[in-house]
């Protein structure tokens, strides 16, 4: 694993930094824009007697998972805790909070209008010095339906028009009023990249390159070497030889990459050009975490096994365009039976307020196929493979002992259409309450505009 | 691969092409017909037509006999809005028949005559059970190369059945019109402008049909459309073919109302983020609405009051509800539907409605309820046998029928599937079928 983890000790200082009101310490005396989360209140609490998914592949039936002081304190059969408040949860499903690793809230916020549109910086193929994080508008009322949707943690990425698109952010499905009062602290950085039809078409149709799928990989060769020489030049200023190269942020987010510290999420749809990036990826020296949309990984899923690369899919998205044309429902299923990561992700607003019924059509098209998928194995697809994806499965995505307290609590078996997301805790605190609409969030923009803001 | 192809080497291939006699016995059959619920009970097929339904009806003597205990049947679902058979690949414009551009063909263009009965959607479609579509013409306002953008009127939908070569079984079943944010645009501004440019060609096309040899002699006004869109228009309001109009705010839905009013043709809402707020008003005039699957989110500033339970809300005032337009892929999934009736019943439409908003509603509202959308006797034979719960996303068809023929349960996805499905192999994937 190259992964960059944090230690808990760390994330204890982070918190206790903000909890403090100080300026957040560790790494953020160094780091601009650190992440200014702080949990929201929270009392200690046992949901006793639900179904639990635990998203370590296994299923428990009536039992209890304790929660204190932002954690998941305990689980299993019968737990005690006098200083918990205790609710029933007979009936009910019980999950990790739900991931999306990929999504545009806040870069392309509703409602969708041009002066919204901060997602792609459509102005030359390689543009890894912008960083997502600065186009989030933390008011796009599409975070709060993502909640209803059981999502605790989303990964935001600027767009695909772009070789390099520029930096994600992993955040923390709150409300905020920076993009610094929702990063999921500790969280690495990730490195959009874009195969494919999308920068050739932006590009070429303005007579430069990339104009082909060649011209692509010409792109990220040059990029990459350029990137290998700066650190390289860098590594031996630090040892005293030679003068330091001039600051580049665009060279910096590269060599991020190349240092293991910024993780690669590229979209890529078509097997042949993900095979090509995998040994674009061997000749530098760079390690892709995630190949996204992945249409048809299921025709390399031994593959990504063997790189240990996951690839985050839809379950059936396809045709609109010509790379998404051998689209199938049983993608995520066939790189899950090959032992490959697979990841089912959004794309999309409304997407991500269902990810567990995306997951639902797949799993029913695996046993179409004859591959039966339990629910336990299913959900790892939008938690713990999802975790891994974005370098935080230390501190999310399971429901283990120590782990962030972010759980969703579904009326029944969440890969059926008819259920609800009940209630959904982000590190131990009650963020959404299907039964309390009244105490749940409203962005700024949906106050007064609509009738459930408060319009007349 | 063992459900689907067990029933689909059994029924499919003595089927095709000839469409006998059969009986499904046994099964739970969701009429969504007068008949309602009906358990342990049959369903007979003759020539493409359903014969018989009931509990207590006898299997004919030399009709094949499908054991459908355990099982649900419902009629074929319909969907209400995309473009199958008239596009591929969206982005490949070569493939994309539903956009016309200019102002030479607008009332008059003609979706159906771009039909494609052999496209991959069709099959990947049907075998979720689908069998009929309305397919419509769009209106975009990126313009072509000649700086051409599309009209405020889009020209004519029809009605195609998912199986066979002359497949379209309405012409000229609804006029497609844009009002609101994206009428606006394609009107040059204004939403206001895209009202009056319907209300001009509505009356130029009134005085036309009144005035034939006038204008074919000269000594009538000029009018603002072609011949050909005067002629279409004229046999819309000599037929009532409904008007089907896209708008999400309630006030554009407001002023279509009237529009139809007016003009005497029947309304059909689509888009509709916003209907639920005119729901009685829209009941009153009998209007029809067609949802976008899902829709809670202010993706515009037209569609503001978007809601989840919207579907619920229109239908218990008594608005025909129907689905039919996924925003990110309305043709290529329409197979979709499911999921959006069966999230309007887990916010709160009953399961029977639900069902009902993807077969029968929609065959009524485009005007082919006498052959098909509910299981009745003379009704085509478009059936689906399901495993279990159709609205459930992991439920799907063990068999579809289409005028009584068995559908092969294949399609270019399942090819695909079961060519990778066997990673051991040494043999190059090309050489696998």
């Amino acid at each position: 694993m190259r992964f960059m983890l944090w230690t808990p000790v760390a994330i204890a200082l982070l918190l206790s930094a903000c909890g403090d009101g100080a300026a957040p310490g560790g790494a953020g005396d160094t780091e601009p824009f650190a992440s200014r989360y702080a949990a929201m209140p929270s009392q200690p609490l046992l949901l006793s007697g639900a179904t639990i998914l635990t998203g370590t592949g296994e299923r428990l039936d009536d039992a209890d998972l304790l929660l204190r002081d932002g954690r998941i304190a305990a689980i299993g059969r019968d737990l005690e805790a006098r200083d918990a408040e205790r609710i029933d949860a007979g009936g009910l499903w019980i999950t990790p909070g739900l991931i999306d690793v990929h999504s545009h809230l806040g870069v392309y916020a509703s409602p969708g209008v041009d002066a919204h549109s901060d997602g792609n910086e459509a102005t030359a193929p390689n543009t890894a010095e912008v960083w997502a994080e600065h186009s989030v508008w933390p008011q796009d009322p599409g975070f709060v339906t993502a909640l209803a949707g059981g999502i605790t943690t989303l990964q935001i990425l600027p767009g695909s028009a772009n070789l390099f698109g520029g930096r994600s952010v992993t955040i923390k499905n709150v409300p905020g009023r920076s993009v610094m009062d929702m990063k999921f602290p500790g969280a690495p950085h990730g490195l959009k990249m874009a195969c494919g039809e999308n920068p050739k078409r932006v590009y070429g149709s303005r007579g430069q390159s990339p104009a082909t799928r060649m011209g692509n990989v010409a792109g990220y060769r040059k990029a990459w070497t350029a990137a290998s020489n700066y650190r390289e030049k860098r590594e031996r200023a630090e040892a005293g030889e030679g003068d330091a190269p001039d600051r580049d942020l665009q060279l910096d987010t590269l060599a991020g990459v190349l240092d293991d510290e910024i993780l690669v999420h590229n979209h890529c749809y078509r097997a042949d050009e993900m095979a090509v990036m995998l040994d674009v990826a061997e000749e530098f020296g760079y390690r892709i975490t995630a190949f996204h949309h992945a249409v048809e990984a299921y025709k390399i899923a031994d593959l990504l096994a063997e790189h240990d690369v996951c690839a985050a899919v839809w379950a059936d998205w396809w045709g609109f365009k010509m790379e998404a044309f051998d689209g199938i429902r049983e993608n995520a299923a066939l790189l899950d039976a090959a032992g490959a990561c697979a990841i089912v992700h959004s794309d999309d607003r409304f997407g991500i307020q269902r990810l567990n019924q995306e997951t639902a059509k797949i799993i029913g098209a695996a046993a179409t196929a004859g591959i039966d998928i339990p629910p336990e194995r299913a959900i790892r697809w939008t938690t713990a493979n999802a975790a891994r994806a974005l370098g935080i499965l230390d501190e999310t995505g399971t429901l283990e002992e120590g782990k962030m307290a972010d759980v969703t609590v579904w009326s029944g078996n969440p890969f059926s259409v008819y259920t609800m997301v009940e209630r959904v805790y982000i590190d131990g605190a009650l963020a959404w309450d299907r039964l309390d609409p009244d105490g749940n969030p409203v962005t700024d923009f949906s106050l007064g505009t609509t009738t459930a803001g408060g319009a007349p | 691969m063992i459900r689907r192809f067990a029933v689909a080497t059994l029924l499919a291939l003595p089927a095709m092409g000839l469409a006998d006699s059969f009986a499904i016995t046994g099964a739970r059959v969701h009429t969504v017909g007068p008949q309602g619920t009906l358990d342990d009970a049959t369903v007979v097929v003759e020539d493409g037509r359903i014969v018989a339904v009931g509990r207590d009806v006898d299997v004919p003597a030399g009709a094949r006999q499908i054991d459908g205990s355990g099982k649900i049947v419902t009629p074929g679902l319909f969907s209400a809005i995309g473009n199958l058979g008239v596009t591929e690949v969206n982005a490949v414009d070569g493939t994309v028949d539903y956009v016309q551009r200019g102002d030479d063909f607008t009332a008059s263009f003609d979706v159906a005559d771009a039909y494609n009965p052999r496209s991959t959607l069709i099959p990947i479609n049907r075998i979720e059970g689908v069998t009929r579509a309305a397919i419509l013409p769009a209106s975009s306002g990126r313009p072509d190369e000649l700086g051409n953008t599309s009209n405020v009127i889009s020209g004519l939908g029809a009605v195609v059945r998912l199986a066979g070569i002359d497949a379209v079984t309405r012409r000229r079943a609804v006029l497609v019109v844009n009002l609101g944010e994206s009428g606006g645009r394609l009107a040059g501004g204004s939403r206001a402008a895209a009202l009056l440019s319907l209300r001009n060609a509505f009356d130029d096309a009134i005085d036309y049909a009144a005035h034939r040899d006038d204008y074919a002699s000269g000594n009538r006004r000029d009018y603002s459309l072609s011949l050909p869109d005067l002629e279409a228009l004229a046999d819309v309001f000599d037929r009532r073919v409904p008007l089907l109009a896209y708008a999400d705010r309630a006030s554009d839905i407001r002023v279509l109302l009237a529009l139809a009013g007016d003009y005497e043709l029947p309304l059909i809402v689509a888009g509709g983020a916003e209907a639920w707020l005119l729901a009685d008003e829209l009941a009153a005039a009998n209007a029809g609405v067609v949802l976008s699957s899902v829709n809670n989110l202010p993706g515009s500033f037209d569609e503001l009051n978007a809601r989840l339970d919207a579907p619920v809300l229109l239908e218990t005032a008594g608005v025909r509800v129907s689905f039919g337009m996924n925003r990110n892929m309305q043709d290529h999934n329409a197979r979709n539907i499911t999921q959006a009736a069966g999230i309007a019943v887990a916010n709160g439409m009953t399961w029977e409605a639900g069902l009902r908003s993807i077969t029968l509603t929609p065959a009524e509202l485009f005007g082919v309820a006498a052959t098909t959308g509910s299981i009745a006797a003379g009704k085509d034979a478009d059936l689906v046998l399901w495993p279990d719960d159709p609205l459930e996303l992991t439920s799907y068809p063990e068999q579809v029928w289409i005028r009584g023929e068995a559908v092969p349960m294949q399609s270019r996805q399942t090819l695909l599937r079961d060519r990778y499905l066997d990673a051991g192999s040494a043999v190059p994937p090309a050489y696998r079928r």
